[in-house]
């Protein structure tokens, strides 16, 4: 089953100068691929990411995501797409130091409401058991150290079931022991739950224990 | 509920920069404080100056004008009916000053579901003697308790006891200013001549004092019966009949109604006394304008705030909407922080408005004019904390509105990118 595709999808930076960054990416991604994206500095993984992941609307080509197509959808209904479909993991952990560590698993799942308050807090404590940082539950955010702020937010990407995860160099900014363990729970992840994960890595030992690695030059997909 | 979610990250917003909230609320507390306190003083003030006058104006007065009849016995004649009639100099006739078969107007009066009382009159020049000095005046006849009860008779003796007008029989409260023209103490007799020669004995029994000093040098009170006994007149004499309503606004009609019904001229108090409308309106214009002013100063300080929250935020804005938040969202959270500051800082405004109000109140206020007045008057009226609580919450929506539109634009790319 495919989970997502891009068809054709070109993007352009307009300023100062136009230039095309995205040329003609097209893959699909299918239900329990751990994909790694790799490609040198500047080539446009990110870019193509924020594509991906909705956030970007400005390209040109098709994006389907769950067999529907993203062009013409407003601003809500993408944000209810990401909400619900993608969990995302950025390079720099991205919490939220006003809440507490279960808060911030939790955010993403009380604004779905597809479960009660309860259900997503008792959801939450389990993703972060898994994860092993349950201990952590109540801490602010900011108390947190490098390697466990990206688990949580593994743990916060989790917590809509999400047809797919998507990751930017989330281990580009760990020291080797925590990229292992980050690695290690999306290897994990894929295996023990068929769960489809889609990772920007500049990581070759990280991309190459993934079951597939698309690689990208000057905004092309070369393989 | 989203709405519950929405206002518990505001919340957790809120308070993580409570110093800064804190002081956009003050603001506002600011603003609301002296709205209310300066409403209350002004409107206070402005009962005070109406009462002066409105609140001893019968709403309709009942009289009889000395005027030439309209009905000339030459306009009546057949024969010179198509004649050009050049009689000159008419004057006016005998007609009396008394309000003809005032007994049965009263009970129709007493009657009337919209009246709320009724209080008859005489009305009578006179000079007052003492020793060799004749001042001219006017003495009314009145009924002290209908007086009392309709137009607060009693607020205005500065001395003596009201009561006695009607106990004592030949007594008189004199005008603060007659009694000091005529060196008259309680208890002494002063001596009354009316305009036909008549001449009575009457007892100081007290001190009436109006506020309005031209008005204290020329008036005096006695009871119906005295004045009846002065002028000579029968006990159902009687040339004024004033009449409270129940609702003042309705006194022109009900004016005009009653000169038909009872052949009487009629005067309403909108008509008596126009001019007081205007200075209550431009003290209260000057409030709101003063009030609301302060608002949008405050208003000014919570966009500022929001702003900066906005921009310390940008982070925390880019994250809700990456996993799954609207722009719509974010705007209810920016918005929903203006308006708990708007709230919780209206809120305290009262209050502490009210304090403000409370604290006028006991400040001592003592005129020679305004005799029952001691202290600084302040209306409490409902109408201006709810004024004052509606005002804060448009204010701060629209001091926030701007902000949480910006807050809703921001592109979280944009933001993820620039890490
Ligand atoms: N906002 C922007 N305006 C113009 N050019 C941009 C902008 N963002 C990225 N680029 C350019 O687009 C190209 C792709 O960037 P990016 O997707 O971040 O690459 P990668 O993630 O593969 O390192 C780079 O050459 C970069 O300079
Ligand atoms: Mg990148």
């Amino acid at each position: 089953m495919v989970v997502l595709q891009s068809k054709g999808i070109n993007k352009y930076f307009k300023d100062p100068v136009t230039v095309k960054v995205l040329d003609e990416v097209s893959f699909s991604v299918n239900q329990g691929e751990f994909v790694a994206v790799t490609g040198k500095s500047g080539c446009g993984k990110s870019t193509l990411l924020y594509i991906l992941s909705t956030m970007d609307t400005d390209y040109e080509g098709e994006l389907w995501i769950d067999g529907q197509l993203m062009r013409g959808k407003s601003e809500g209904e993408l944000a209810r797409i990401r909400n619900e479909k993608i969990g995302f993991v950025f390079q720099f952990h991205y919490l939220l130091n006003e809440f507490t560590v279960l808060k911030n698993v939790m955010l993403p799942g009380l604004k779905l409401q597809r479960v009660s308050a309860a259900e997503v807090e008792h959801h939450a404590m389990e993703r972060l058991k898994t994860l092993g940082i349950d201990s952590l539950a109540l801490k602010k955010a900011n108390q947190l150290s490098g390697g466990e702020k990206q688990r949580v937010a593994i743990a916060r990407a989790l917590i809509n079931d999400p047809l797919i995860i998507m990751g930017d160099e989330p281990t580009g900014n760990l020291d080797k022991k925590n990229s292992d363990i980050v690695f290690d729970i999306f290897k994990q992840l894929s295996e023990e739950f068929n769960q489809t994960l889609l990772i920007v890595t500049h990581d070759q030992t990280f991309a190459d224990n993934t079951n597939r690695i698309i690689e990208m030059q000057d905004g092309r997909v070369i393989s | 509920m989203n709405l519950k979610l929405i206002a518990e990250i505001a919340k957790s917003l809120l308070l993580a920069r409570w110093r800064q909230s804190l002081v956009a609320a003050i603001g506002v507390t600011f603003s609301i404080t002296m709205f209310i306190a300066l409403l209350g003083f002004m409107n206070g003030l402005n009962d005070l100056l109406d009462g002066l006058i409105l609140n001893r104006t019968p709403h309709v007065r009942l009289f009889n004008e000395v005027q030439p009849n309209p009905n000339q016995p030459i306009n009546l004649s057949e024969e010179f009916k198509n004649g050009h009639n050049f009689i000159q100099s008419i004057k006016s006739s005998g007609r009396r000053l008394e309000i003809y078969n005032s007994g049965a107007i009263m009970q129709a009066l007493k009657n009337d579901p919209r009246v709320l009382g009724i209080a008859p009159k005489i009305s009578s020049p006179v000079l007052y003697n003492a020793g060799t000095i004749d001042i001219t005046g006017v003495v009314s006849g009145i009924d002290v308790m209908a007086e009392s009860e309709l137009f607060f008779f009693k607020d205005y003796i500065r001395e003596g006891n009201p009561l006695d007008l009607k106990n004592v029989g030949n007594s008189i409260v004199l005008g603060k200013g007659v009694a000091e023209k005529l060196l008259a103490n309680l208890g002494d007799v002063i001596q009354v001549t009316t305009s036909k020669g008549e001449r009575l004995p009457l007892k100081v029994v007290g001190f009436f004092q109006s506020g309005i000093a031209d008005f204290d040098k020329v008036q005096s009170f006695a009871s119906i019966s005295t004045v009846q006994k002065l002028l000579g007149k029968p006990n159902d004499y009687v040339t004024d009949i004033q009449i409270k309503l129940k609702d003042l606004n309705i006194a022109p009609a009900v004016a005009k109604e009653y000169a038909q019904l009872f052949k009487a001229d009629a005067e309403d108090i909108q008509t008596a006394n126009s001019q007081f409308e205007t200075g209550s309106f431009v003290r209260t214009l000057i409030s709101y304008v003063v009030g609301i002013t302060l608002l949008i100063v405050a208003g000014f300080g919570i966009y500022n705030i929001l702003n900066m929250m906005i921009y310390e935020k940008m982070d925390t804005i880019a994250i809700l909407k990456a996993t799954g938040f609207s722009g719509s969202d974010v705007r209810k959270i920016f918005l929903g922080i203006a308006l708990t500051i708007g709230l919780i800082g209206g809120l305290l405004g009262l209050l502490f408005g009210l304090s403000l109000s409370l604290l006028i109140d006991q400040i001592p206020f003592n005129t020679a004019a305004l005799p029952t007045i001691k202290t600084y008057p302040v209306n409490y009226s409902p109408m201006f904390y709810i004024i004052g609580i509606v005002f804060s919450l448009i204010t701060t929506y629209f001091a926030g509105f701007f902000p949480a539109r910006k807050a809703s634009k921001i592109d979280p790319v944009i933001i993820i990118r620039g890490k």
